[in-house]
């Protein structure tokens, strides 16, 4: 008996996560104008900042290369019914695996160190996720809990081993010995002036390229089909022959695997060295990322961006109108994250019956 | 199909009935759903003091008629008149004030209150409990001794069998005052018996000048209790009949517009080797309680053996452990003399490998994933045959698909639309595609037709019998006795896990299979019925000594 008429596609992937969007920024402006500042003007500082000038922008897509990572990670995860928020943790330990072969490898030049530095952050944060899912797998530990309490896992662990294992003497910053420059993977300003002196990276590529192969993956091959088998219905995944088991843990690894490219990025790409947190709560912003692009490649491309662009144009924001404080921006973010990700269902229900109405309007009239 | 009734009383009571005057009467309702008209110019009237069915396949328009009725939806159109007078039912609580009560196909129970406090549930007039527990318990004494509707008060929902839960849903609404009852599907849940009971609670109802609407779909149900029957069809009202004048074949006909055969047509069974072997089987259910517990059978090939029983008596557990679903506990199952390792959460694919398929008895929990593609549902299990290397084929699945829809003429015909779009027939027949066209050895078969339509499960049934014919072998488990009857070229009886008796379709007795699946052996308190025959009773008696209560303590 349920009178709900599903949205048109449209509807769905564009027109509702956009109306969230600017419910989310009308209440981010309506805080802007409580502290006495002109929102209009902050959107247009937001604006300049992310996409106005080479250097920004530049940031603007470093920051949507860990986003698109973070955002893939939890999508594949997604599509197999597993909710993972270990993301931030599997990036962190695949930090590790960065930084061990990129020390080992030192000197070399970058064509042989990136791909080193892949398959070892790749190995690291498959292990980091690997372990949740042998627990929900044959143990029944349920995932979202597991990988909580893996993100505090490594944040502990890897503190341990940064201050007190890789840290060379003679050295107070808690943090690695450094990569040779030549051996780091190559900042795009290094082809294009444009991007000065932002962060982006080849890693950049790197992340389009996991966005096509996830997409591949998810639904032209075997392996895709049985993981939407499996997150759809389970009971008819075993009826199927696929064992769910297997396929949980995985999943599991492969979506460690595309977060750990968020330490190729970071460790690899700008810092050159393991440093003390530096996800720096990437991993989070992946699953407001994989909502609000509904776990498609192409949407959390698009939400990478969007996100990409709120953390440097909020940087841009706080560094230009003294008002605005950093904290400000962050609520601006959380208000984002609220209404894409959290509440980003809210507005379903009125539009399916604003839909239907009209759908039986037509048919009657 | 016997009637039971004689003719002459019956016409007497249509007489009366004639005479008496409307409780209801609906006059050109007319209800949208977005692009679907579900109702469209609906007239039914209902006399006052009789049972009136009404009956139509899967999407007819019955349940929206009846929500309508009990003022879940609000016609778009039409007038609804209750006892003579126009009504503009708004809710279920106006309707409840009318007299129209409503039994749901889905018990609405509170599992841990007592039956007592079930029926006072909303219609607490004080706001102390007591005085309303008492004032119930009176009326149900009242109504017990009325209708025969005889419930321990104090008992607690969750320990009542399924037909005494029915029955508290019933006292619910008369309690409530309901001088017209509407009852949903109301024997889907029930066993035989329990069916029997319910329609002897149902004519006393009729009989004490109550109105009793009945939706089903079953056509011995509308022959065997109601004084009228109208008939839905897509969406508008095609004929009201006097039940007596009619015959299941004509309503069958009006039901889905074109000659319906309500038999089997099939040949004898001419059984080959043994195809599959099921030896000494023990299934324990997702508590570890044993369901199955030692069960022996084999299957020819050309041979369909048909597992009849009531609901939970292990049937869905055996098939379970059969196709891979389920870890066995002990025993074997040998396909083409071969075992097969079933055990693991993967054991679906090794069953199939060895050319097993399996028509799941509950699709929408296990045989499809309802929010994929037709064409994704179309090579579940098999999707490993689909493209070499990593990749799946997924155009030559979607052509495969197609030429599915068109063999099986499954409608909508587009691979394309999701699965969940399409009726519960069409559902079935994609699963029947994919399970049957892949030629297995074997084919397990569980609850074929449940929800499916009239015209649907005429061509499912000549599916299987097609199968058999083609020398594949067969289990087939339904709770439908008629079905496994009909199809079936042996029966095997199970109660609590074991079977207790074997029978041929074509001399079995009905009153006999049904002892048995209620689990009351032979020569206890019941007298063989008349249509036993000897060579009936040794097979049982020797089951009944090979599985004595000493085997209980198997795992």
């Amino acid at each position: 008996m349920s009178a709900r008429v599903p949205l048109p596609r449209w509807v769905d992937v564009a027109l509702l996560p956009l109306l969230n969007l600017v419910l989310a920024f009308l209440i981010g402006g309506l805080i802007v104008l409580m502290v006495g500042q002109n929102p209009l003007e902050a959107v247009g500082i937001m604006l300049y900042g992310a996409f106005g000038y080479g250097s920004g922008f530049g940031y603007t897509l470093f920051y949507t290369t860990d986003f698109i990572f973070a955002g893939l990670a939890v999508s594949l995860a997604y599509h197999a019914g597993l909710f993972n928020i270990g993301a931030e943790g599997q990036a962190y330990v695949a930090g590790l695996g960065v930084i061990l072969i990129a020390l080992a490898l030192n000197g070399n030049p970058w064509f042989v160190t990136l791909p080193a530095m892949i398959v070892a952050g790749g190995l690291f944060g498959a292990f980091w996720a690997y372990i949740p899912g042998v627990l929900q797998a044959k143990r029944g530990s349920h995932i979202v809990i597991t990988t909580i309490l893996f993100n505090f896992i490594a944040t502990s662990m890897m503190g341990y081993i940064i201050t007190r294992v890789l840290k060379p003497a003679g050295v107070n910053s808690d943090e690695s010995a450094p990569i040779d420059a030549l051996s780091r993977v190559p900042q795009l300003r290094v082809f294009w002036s444009l991007f000065r002196n932002s962060p982006v990276n080849l890693t950049l590529f790197l992340a389009l390229i996991a966005l096509v192969f996830s997409y591949w993956l998810i639904w032209h091959t075997k392996f895709g089909y049985a993981v939407r088998a499996l997150g759809h219905n389970p009971t008819a995944a075993r009826y199927a022959g696929i064992s769910n088991a297997r396929m949980i843990t995985v999943v599991m690894a492969i979506a460690g695997a595309l977060a750990g490219m968020i330490a190729v990025n970071n460790v690899g790409g700008v810092q050159g060295r393991l440093i003390l947190n530096f996800v720096n709560g990437a991993g989070f912003v992946g699953i407001a990322v994989a909502f609000m692009g509904r776990a498609h490649p192409f949407g959390v491309a698009l939400s990478a961006l969007l996100f990409g662009a709120l953390y440097q144009g909020g940087q841009e924001l706080a560094f230009s109108m003294p008002g605005i404080t950093r904290e400000m921006i962050v609520t601006i973010q959380a208000l984002v994250i609220l209404f894409t990700g959290a509440m980003g269902d809210m507005l379903r229900l009125p539009l399916e019956r604003l839909f239907a109405r009209r759908q039986s309007a037509r048919v009657g009239g | 199909m016997t009637e039971a009734k004689p003719e002459q009383a019956s016409a007497q009571r249509l007489e009366r009935a004639a005479a008496s005057p409307l409780a209801i009467e609906l006059i050109a309702i007319n209800k949208h759903f977005g692009p679907v008209h579900a109702n469209r110019d609906i007239n039914l009237a209902v006399r006052r003091g009789t049972v009136h069915g009404i009956v139509g396949e899967n999407g007819a328009g019955k349940s929206t008629l009846m929500s309508i009725l009990y003022g879940f939806y609000t016609a778009d159109s039409g007038e609804i008149r209750v006892d003579g007078n126009t009504a503009h039912i708004t809710d279920s609580r106006h309707a409840l004030r009318l007299g129209i009560g409503m039994v749901h196909q889905h018990f609405m129970l509170v599992e841990n209150f007592t039956v007592l406090e079930n029926v006072v549930l909303g219609a607490e007039n004080s706001a102390l409990l007591r005085p309303t527990l008492r004032k119930a318990r009176e009326a149900m004494k009242r109504l017990a001794a009325d209708y025969g509707l005889e419930v321990d008060p104090d008992a607690v929902i969750e320990d009542l069998s399924v037909g005494q839960q029915q029955r508290v849903e019933i006292l619910k609404a008369l309690y409530r005052g309901a001088d017209i009852l509407i009852l949903d599907e109301p024997t889907g849940v029930l066993t035989p018996s329990e069916a029997d009971h319910l329609f002897r609670i149902l004519r006393t109802l009729r009989d004490e000048g109550k109105t009793i609407i009945l939706i089903t779909h079953k056509l011995r149900e509308i022959m065997a209790i109601t004084d009228e029957v109208s008939v839905m069809r897509q969406g508008a009202m095609v004929q009201t009949l006097q039940t007596a004048e009619t015959s299941p074949a004509e309503i069958a006909e009006l039901m889905v517009g074109r000659r319906v055969l309500l038999q089997v047509n099939k040949a004898p069974a001419t059984p080959g080797r043994v195809l599959l072997e099921v030896e000494n089987l023990v299934v324990t259910d997702d508590f570890g309680i044993p369901r199955v517990k030692r069960v022996s059978f084999s299957i020819r090939a050309g041979e369909i053996v048909g597992i009849a029983g009531v609901a939970g008596n292990g049937q869905s557990e055996l098939l379970e452990a059969i196709s891979g679903m389920r870890d066995q506990t002990l025993g074997t199952v040998k396909l083409n003399g071969q075992p097969l390792s079933l055990q693991g959460d993967d054991g679906a694919a090794r069953a199939r490998e060895a050319g097993l398929a399996h028509v799941p008895e509950d699709r929408l929990r296990m045989g499809l994933v309802t929010n994929f593609f037709e064409w994704e549902n179309s090579v579940l299990g098999y999707q490993d045959k689909y493209g070499g290397g990593l990749g799946l084929d997924r155009s030559g699945a979607r052509k495969q698909a197609a030429e599915r829809i068109r063999k099986y003429d499954i409608r909508p015909a587009n691979p394309d639309l999701k699965t969940a779009n399409f009726s519960g027939g069409n559902q079935q027949k994609i699963v029947l595609a994919r399970e049957m066209e892949r030629n297995p050895d074997v084919l397990i078969v569980g609850q074929p037709t449940r929800g499916v339509d009239i015209g649907a499960i005429e061509f499912i049934h000549n599916q299987i019998v097609a199968m058999r014919d083609a020398g594949k072998a067969i289990l087939l488990v339904s709770v439908e006795l008629d079905e496994i009857r009909s199809l079936s070229d042996r029966i095997l009886v199970l109660f609590d896990g074991q079977i207790v008796g074997q029978a041929d379709p074509l001399t079995a007795d009905e009153g006999q299979l049904g002892l048995l699946m209620a689990g009351v052996h032979e020569g206890e308190e019941h007298p063989p019925g008349p249509g036993t025959l000897p060579d009936h009773v040794n097979p049982i008696e020797r089951s009944l000594t090979k599985l004595g209560p000493k085997q209980d303590s198997i795992t």
